[in-house]
């Protein structure tokens, strides 16, 4: 898989990511599934987000998994498979996906460790296939004259940057 | 790396605040933090040691406006500037659109302003990132100390590049916007440049 500079995702990207992640929160019978980019960018998430404040646990899961890694290769290791967490009420289970993407699931009292590790190891493969189309199209970004490439916002003014911060 | 999701509308672009220890990375995020729209930032989460010296990473999530109807995410890292954390740091420039590098201006602390600036290079090499061609400012930071060098010669030491640069005093918030809209309108040009 070549690297992709930069991540861009569509609206049936999307629809195909979210269909997994709902089939995989559903089928774990987990509370929560979330897809972070490696650089800790939530991508799509499903099931009870609603009470979680999805970006920093996406911040600090990214991080968790760039540590481990960083550990796995310390101790002579590609990788380690997963990272979890177990606390009293609720668990994670951090994964890889072909070392783009984490697979971030939340365990509650009614999860069962055992049936969602055998899920996100068959979900992967799917999400993974995604990535792997993805990286397959020309990149749109760094592809220059691709009609795709144009996320349309024009020439940036420093009107523009101020109008970001607002009154900032 | 960009993220740009059409289905949302979004951008997400990722700046990391990087520099020696003890420059002020972590107060120019605790300034963001203070003075932007409670609506436009999420929590600032710091992974930190007892002694407030950061221990893996800052974070501070900004949701800006929109630019042509593209809503703006920037999330704000820093890294751990103390010289044994360098695993660390390589790791949280990963994915990184922009970097703000942040020296200290006072004297004794030129050699590790020069010492940083350098692994800065070699860790965005590590990761993939061109030195050269990612977005970087330079921030000046602690201007009102009295033994801050002049900018002439942390120009010549720490510039080569003639990147922008930007005087502060962060505890005040003196250049601290100014040098996250400078970082940030490099990100979006560069963006907009590679479309």
């Amino acid at each position: 898989m070549r690297p992709i500079t930069n991540l861009v995702i569509y609206e049936e990207d999307l629809s195909r990511i979210n269909t997994c992640l709902s089939s995989l929160q559903r089928k774990a019978r987990s509370a929560a599934v979330l897809l972070i980019d490696t650089s800790g960018q939530l991508i799509a998430s499903a099931g009870e987000t609603d009470a979680l404040d999805t970006t920093p646990l996406a911040s600090l899961a990214a991080g968790s998994v760039a540590a481990a890694g960083a550990l796995a290769q310390l101790l002579g290791e590609k990788e380690f498979s997963f990272v979890f967490y177990d606390g009293e009420r609720k668990r994670l289970h951090l994964s890889l996906i072909g070392g783009r993407a984490i697979l971030l699931v939340l365990l509650d009292q009614n999860s069962a460790v055992a049936l969602v590790r055998l899920q996100v190891k068959k979900f992967s493969r799917e999400i993974e296939e995604v990535f792997t189309e993805l990286s397959k199209r020309p990149d749109p970004v760094a592809e220059e004259g691709n009609p795709l490439a144009k996320p349309n916002i024009g020439e940036i003014t420093d009107d523009d940057v101020e109008n970001l911060f607002g009154k900032g | 790396m960009s993220f740009i999701n059409y289905a949302a509308r979004e951008i997400n672009c990722k700046l990391v605040y990087y520099g020696p220890g003890l420059c002020g990375k972590t107060t120019n995020l605790q300034h963001i933090y203070k003075k932007v729209d409670p609506g436009m930032k999420g929590k600032l989460i710091s992974l930190a040691t007892e002694s407030e010296r950061t221990l893996f990473f800052d974070f501070l999530p900004l949701e800006l406006g929109a630019i042509r109807g593209f809503k703006t995410r920037f999330h704000l890292y820093t890294v751990p500037g103390q010289i044994f954390y360098e695993a660390s740091r390589r790791l949280i420039l990963k994915g990184a659109d922009g970097v703000v590098f942040v020296a200290d201006s006072q004297l004794e602390r030129m050699e590790a302003n020069i010492q940083s600036l350098a692994d800065m290079q070699q860790h965005l090499v590590d990761q993939g990132i061109d030195p050269d061609k990612i977005s970087l400012v330079i921030q000046y930071n602690k201007r009102d100390l009295k033994n801050a060098v002049p900018i002439d010669e942390l120009q010549k030491a720490l510039n080569s590049r003639n990147l922008p640069w930007f005087e502060a005093v962060a505890p005040q918030g003196i250049g601290v916007f100014e040098t996250l809209k400078a970082i940030a309108k490099l990100v979006m040009q560069e963006l907009q440049k590679k479309t």
